[in-house]
This record gives structure tokens, C-alpha cells and sequence, in this order.
């Protein structure tokens, strides 16, 4: 295992049921990239044994003792690999329908979506599910791996067949970037060598990919959005009048002596200075957490923004979002009052209206049905108890984002994505 | 356009804003300090969190009375350089008042002990939020632990019924007697730690470095010689230059052969090891879900 210090880091997520071979691939980037340990190896290899089973690399990623019993994967697995170019984090999900909200959860952070195909099956509905969630949560590159390509004699026309099949499908989802590589995750071919199986191939094996493909402008850069956080008042003789604001850059790019405009008074200011982990800087960019000071003496507080003048998100108290119904006690219930978290503001909301459930499987507008229960996808109108600042999730996944939370049981219920 | 956030950069600030959203959500959050690198991190990045005010969390050391004297010595020079609050929970002390037992027999540890003194200390401060070094990489049962992890009155963890967090959005609403466990760092790994560490240029305990001990193998894994410790007689003490890859208690810490001097040459040793880290917790060997059993009775 080695990485340089000023690698990049990469989230993406897999999803993916017993026999697609999913946890074979994972183990095998983990295996080939050297991230799986001595003792890790052999604690897996004596559970196999008390199993009957050859060594099976999904122990590595099923942890939790029900998920080993039933032999499936039901909560997001977070995994850890490392190559000199990059550092990476797998959400690693299961794929069954049942657990929807679990590959919502796992697609919320991602960069790269890894969609497995059997290359004997081709495309089905499990397939197209992902691809349906890929899209709903926008991640912007997804990766389709056609599996077990030495089961079907490396033969080129049922690739062909599969990567035509999941374009035509695609092109009904907001999906901009796809690309496809055959690859058997069993065997290692195109995962980390290219395979001299597949010649006919000309495209980057899928370590290749993971390591090049081009994240960095997946954030916005354009739109200066900065949720107030938390505001430090120090209360030291040195620092008598100092009121910084704390938070984590949603958008935009902030430099010193930008002028800014201040949500909800509309007031003016000036960046005076930027704080960050390591001092003052210049400038700073999307995600980075730092500590704004303004030129003017205003009172702001959690849940204010500070954005570029001019520039403003949408500020309402009606929004229309897709929402993933995450509760497995309760439907969504219209005219139903719900807690509301968005950026760094917490309030309260009520759901003025259902349109109508979407079927993840086909992309249907159900409008007749609407009890939504646990792993549906649902549009839907929520009136709010004062105004957010918001922007299209396809805009911003940060200020276009927002959870419900029953205020009985203090679950968060609900996953929504500003339209 | 030239930006390039490398991907430390990018967990700190993670980090930051988890330990933000932790002053601004909670009334009374205390830090989990057991003076290992993990635990030193999460004050590290506190200060910078809240800097220049003061961090606005007390620190709270499970103390097991086993410690290594190295670790007591860093814990007090830490806490009065940053003019913190420490709060020490006494395994001992709860011993001594018969609130739990002493386990005996060879591989006699006071690391089971620790859970309830712990949760005994966060019911008497009334911490509603008590934050913590663990990481994913570190554990099968932590690699699905959450951000913001939800304990019921009785400090429990329900892995089957944790809460979804998406995006920046962190729930941590609770009702009375219940808390959450808070782990900033659960995306680093032990190499970033290090690499952090080093590149901070933060003061560590010396017994991470390599120095000279008197130590006995018991099941494959190095132990350092103490009181604490009742050997067999086959267990022959020798001395050997080793260092800690964690630190906990004295009773069932590992200690590992190695020349590693300086951060850098640490970094250049977990770069290249094959084993875990807690690989020589002998807390960890007792069965396959040992972690998960202990985490859902309120462990760290």
C-alpha cells in the first residue's frame, strides 16, 4: 500500500446482489492494490473454513454477524484503498430493491458510480435500477463493468450487445458520462492488466479509469455558496471584537475582498479574510472548511448564507423535490409535518402534495398510487416554516439537497433532491 | 482551473466541519482522550476547528489504572497547553466501589470494564455527545459505523438500525438520557493519520517511536512486561526494541519490533506492513464479532 500525500481522493460506490460478483471485484482491488492485510487474510480465511467454503472475499466487506449469518449485505460498507495516484473510498451497497435507500446513502457522496452486468444476463432490472439511482443522485461518471466476460468466451458481439442494450436505456436518464469495460473480476482481467482475452478492446482497464478519470470539476465552481455553520467569538482580550464565520464551502469559489451578499437581509459586505486549518489564505474552493471575517459588523448566525452578490440561490418556502422514502415503520403521509434539514438550517416543513411515485425499475409515473412506504421514489411539494436558500440538485448536490426527520422517533425519513 | 484539494486536505476539512456541526448541535459534547495518535488527532483538528477560540469540549480519559506512564505524562501536558478541562473516570475507583468486577485468569484485562466506567462518566456529566478517534479502516464491525452514531438510554449501538446520512446532512436529534457517539475521523486511515501527523509536525507519545523494553509473546503478539500482567511460567521476559502501533492499556496493547525512529520512517514502515494495527489487541481476538459485541453494549 502506498499513496503520496497530495493524491486526490475519489468516493464511489458499487452496488450489487450475492452472485454478480461484486465483493470477488472489490476483494480483488483490495487484494491487487495491496490493502488487504496478513491478519484481515487469514481471519477471512478461518471463517471460510468453519463455513465449508473456499476463501470467500465478501467476509471482508459483510462485517456486522447478521449480515455473515444471512450471507448478504444490508448497511453501506465503507472500504479503504490506496495507489500512488489516488486514494480511494468504496461505498460498497447491496443491490436488492429492499435496500434502496441504503444505495441512495452510498450514491449521495460518490464521484463514480460502478454498475456490474453479468455478462450472461445482460441487462436487468437490477441494472437498470442502478442506473436509475445513478442518475436520481447525480453522480457524474458511472462505470459499467461487464462481468464474467470468460464465461461467454470473451466474445466481443455479447459485449457489443450489453453496452448497446444499456445506452439505449440510458438515454432516457440525466446521465452525462459513461463508459463500459469488459472485464472477470475472478480472474483480473481489465481490472488492474489489460487482458490479452479481450483484444478487440481498446478502452483504459478499470484501475486506469478510477485513477484518471477527471473529478475535479464535478464541483461547482461558478456559484459562491457559504452555509454559516457555526460562529466563533473567541472572548480573549486579543481578539476583542473578532466574529468569524465558520463553515464548509458548498459552491463557488470565495477570494479576499469579494463582495458578498448576506441571506435572508440582503445586505452587502466585503471577505476581510479567510481562516483556514492552516492559517490565512487567499482564496478558497468547494469543500474546503474555513473561517470567513467580514470588512462590516453584521450579525449573522447558523443558518445564514453568505453568497456572491448577484448571484443568488432561490429563496422560498415551496419546493418541489424527488424524495426516497427511507422509513420502514410508516408511509409518507400527505399534509404529514415533518423536520426539515438543509445545509445548516433546521426547521420545519409540511408535505402539501404527492405527485406521483416513480417505479425504479421501468421509470413509471404512477399517479394513482400514491401510500409511499420504504424504498419509494416519490415527487412531491413541500411548503416550508420559512424560507430556504436553495438551488437545483443538478446544480448544486450540496444546497440542492435535504433530509426529513419524523419528529416522533428522530429518524431521518426521507432523502429529497431539489428539482 | 488549478485546484487540487489532495485528498488529507480533504478528510481534514471533513473532519472540521463533523467537529462544527458537533458544537452546533449539541449542548454538552465532551472528547473521548485515551493519549493515542487517533484520539490526538481529534484535539489537533478541534483547535484548528475553532481556532482562535478555545476548543469548546471538555476531554474525558478512561483511565483503567494499566496505562503505560508515558501516556498519563502526554495526557497532562496536552491538556494544560491547551487550558482544556480533563475529566478522568476511574476503572479502578469503580472496582474499588464493587460497581464491576475484576477479571481474573492469565488473559485478565480491564478493557471490558472501561465500558462501564465510560458510560457511568457521560451519565454523571450529562455529555449528550461524546466524541471519539475510531476509524472505518480499522474494523470490520467500525466500517459500518456512522458519523454521528445514535446510543439509546442504555448507551447502546444498533447496527441494523442506524441512520442514513447523505451529503453534508447530519442528524443528530435525540431525546432525553440518550447520546450519540461522534467519530470526525472515520474516513482517514492509519496511513493518513501519519502522514497528517508528520505533516502538522504534531508532538506525539514516545511510546510510538522505538525504544528499548522488556517484553514476553503470549499467542503470537509481543506484550510489554508489567505488574498489570500475571505471566505462565514459560513465558520468558526479553528485551527487545519495539514501539506501540496503538495505545491502550498495558494489559492487552501489543507492542511491535521495530526501528522506527521518526515519524517518516513510520510512515515508511505502515506503508509496507501486512498487518493490521489492531492486529496485536488481544481485546479483538476473543471471537470473530468481538468489536461488534462489545460496540453494541456502548464501547468506544
Amino acid at each position: 500500500m502506498s499513496q503520496d500525500i497530495n493524491s486526490e481522493l475519489l468516493r464511489f460506490t458499487t452496488a450489487g446482489s450475492v452472485d454478480d460478483g461484486k465483493s470477488t471485484l472489490i476483494g480483488r482491488l483490495l487484494y491487487d492494490s495491496k490493502s488487504i492485510y496478513q491478519d484481515q487474510y487469514e481471519q477471512i480465511k478461518q471463517a471460510s473454513e468453519r463455513r465449508g467454503e473456499d476463501i470467500n472475499l465478501a467476509l471482508l466487506t459483510d462485517g456486522l454477524k447478521s449480515e455473515r449469518e444471512q450471507g448478504i449485505t444490508i448497511d453501506v460498507a465503507y472500504r479503504y484503498f490506496a495507489t500512488p495516484k489516488r486514494k480511494f473510498i468504496i461505498a460498497d451497497t447491496p443491490g436488492h430493491i429492499q435496500y434502496t435507500r441504503n444505495m441512495v446513502t452510498g450514491a449521495s457522496s460518490a464521484n463514480v458510480a460502478l454498475v456490474l452486468i453479468d455478462a450472461r444476463k445482460g441487462v436487468v432490472e437490477q441494472t437498470k435500477r442502478h442506473a436509475i439511482i445513478a442518475s436520481l443522485l447525480q453522480i457524474p461518471h458511472i462505470v459499467v463493468c461487464i462481468n464474467k466476460m470468460d464465461l461467454v468466451d470473451y466474445d466481443e458481439k455479447v459485449y457489443d450487445k450489453i453496452q448497446d442494450d444499456f445506452e439505449k436505456f440510458a438515454a432516457k436518464l440525466d446521465v452525462v458520462d459513461v463508459h463500459f469495460i469488459p472485464i472477470s473480476a475472478l480472474l483480473g482481467d481489465n481490472l488492474v492488466h489489460r487482458s490479452d482475452k479481450t483484444p478487440w478492446f481498446d478502452g483504459p482497464t478499470l484501475m486506469y479509469y478510477l485513477e484518471n478519470v477527471h473529478i475535479a470539476s464535478d464541483l461547482n465552481f461558478i456559484d459562491v455558496r457559504f452555509p454559516v455553520q457555526f460562529v466563533i467569538r473567541p472572548y480573549k482580550e486579543e481578539y476583542h471584537d473578532y466574529r468569524g464565520y465558520a463553515g464548509r464551502i458548498a459552491g463557488g469559489v470565495i477570494k479576499k475582498g469579494d463582495e458578498v451578499m448576506l441571506l435572508p437581509s440582503g445586505f452587502t459586505s466585503t471577505i476581510d479574510k479567510i481562516q483556514g486549518p492552516s492559517g490565512e489564505q487567499a482564496e478558497a474552493y468547494p469543500s474546503e472548511s474555513i473561517t470567513l471575517l467580514l470588512e462590516d459588523d453584521y450579525d449573522l448566525s447558523r443558518g445564514d448564507m453568505i453568497v456572491r452578490a448577484n448571484n443568488s440561490p432561490e429563496v422560498t418556502q415551496d419546493i418541489e423535490v424527488m424524495l426516497v422514502w427511507f422509513d420502514g415503520e410508516n408511509s409518507l403521509r400527505s399534509n404529514g409535518k415533518y423536520a426539515l434539514m438543509h445545509t445548516t438550517q433546521d426547521i420545519r416543513c409540511v408535505v402539501k402534495e404527492i405527485r406521483y411515485k416513480l417505479d425504479i425499475n421501468s421509470l413509471h409515473r404512477d399517479q394513482e398510487d400514491l401510500d409511499i412506504t420504504m424504498n419509494d421514489v416519490t415527487r412531491v411539494v413541500l411548503r416550508t416554516t420559512k424560507p430556504l436558500f436553495i438551488d437545483p440538485y443538478r446544480k448544486n448536490r450540496i444546497t440542492g439537497s435535504l433530509v426529513l426527520i419524523d419528529e416522533g422517533t428522530n429518524n431521518t425519513v426521507a432523502a429529497c433532491m431539489v428539482i | 482551473m488549478n485546484y487540487n484539494l489532495n485528498h488529507i486536505k480533504e478528510l481534514e476539512s471533513e473532519s472540521i466541519f463533523i467537529l462544527r456541526e458537533v458544537a452546533s448541535q449539541f449542548e454538552n459534547p465532551v472528547i473521548m482522550f485515551s493519549g493515542g495518535k487517533d484520539s490526538i488527532l481529534i484535539v489537533h483538528l478541534a483547535y484548528k476547528a475553532f481556532f482562535p477560540a478555545r476548543i469548546p469540549f471538555p476531554l474525558l480519559h478512561i483511565d483503567t489504572g494499566h496505562n503505560f506512564p508515558e501516556t498519563i505524562a502526554y495526557r497532562d501536558s496536552l491538556v494544560e497547553k491547551l487550558g482544556a478541562k480533563l475529566i478522568v473516570g476511574s476503572v479502578q475507583d469503580a472496582i474499588d466501589k464493587r460497581m464491576v468486577v475484576e477479571e481474573k485468569g492469565f488473559n485478565a484485562s480491564r478493557n471490558g470494564l472501561q465500558t462501564a466506567v465510560l458510560l457511568e462518566s457521560l451519565e454523571n456529566g450529562k455529555y449528550d455527545a461524546a466524541l471519539g478517534g475510531a476509524r472505518r479502516d480499522e474494523e470490520k464491525a467500525r466500517a459500518k459505523e456512522r458519523f454521528f452514531s445514535h446510543r439509546d438510554e442504555f448507551g447502546q449501538w444498533d447496527p441494523k438500525n442506524q441512520r442514513p446520512e447523505l451529503w453534508n446532512l447530519f442528524n443528530g436529534k435525540h431525546s432525553m438520557g440518550e447520546h450519540f457517539r461522534i467519530f470526525p475521523i472515520s474516513n482517514w486511515t492509519e496511513l493518513d493519520v501519519w502522514q497528517y501527523l508528520a505533516a502538522e509536525k504534531v508532538d506525539l507519545p514516545s511510546l510510538y517511536f522505538s525504544h528499548e523494553r522488556d517484553v514476553f509473546e503470549r499467542e503470537g503478539v509481543l506484550l510489554a512486561d508489567c505488574d498489570y500482567i500475571s505471566k505462565k511460567p514459560e513465558e520468558k521476559v526479553y528485551k527487545e526494541t519495539v514501539r506501540c502501533r496503538t495505545i491502550g492499556d498495558m494489559t492487552c496493547t501489543g507492542v511491535w519490533k521495530s526501528d522506527a525512529s521518526t515519524v517518516e520512517q513510520i510512515i515508511e514502515e505502515v506503508a509496507t506492513t501486512r498487518m493490521t494495527e489492531r492486529g496485536g489487541r488481544t481485546d479483538d481476538k476473543r471471537s470473530e464479532t468481538s468489536m461488534e459485541d462489545r460496540k453494541k453494549k456502548g464501547y468506544f
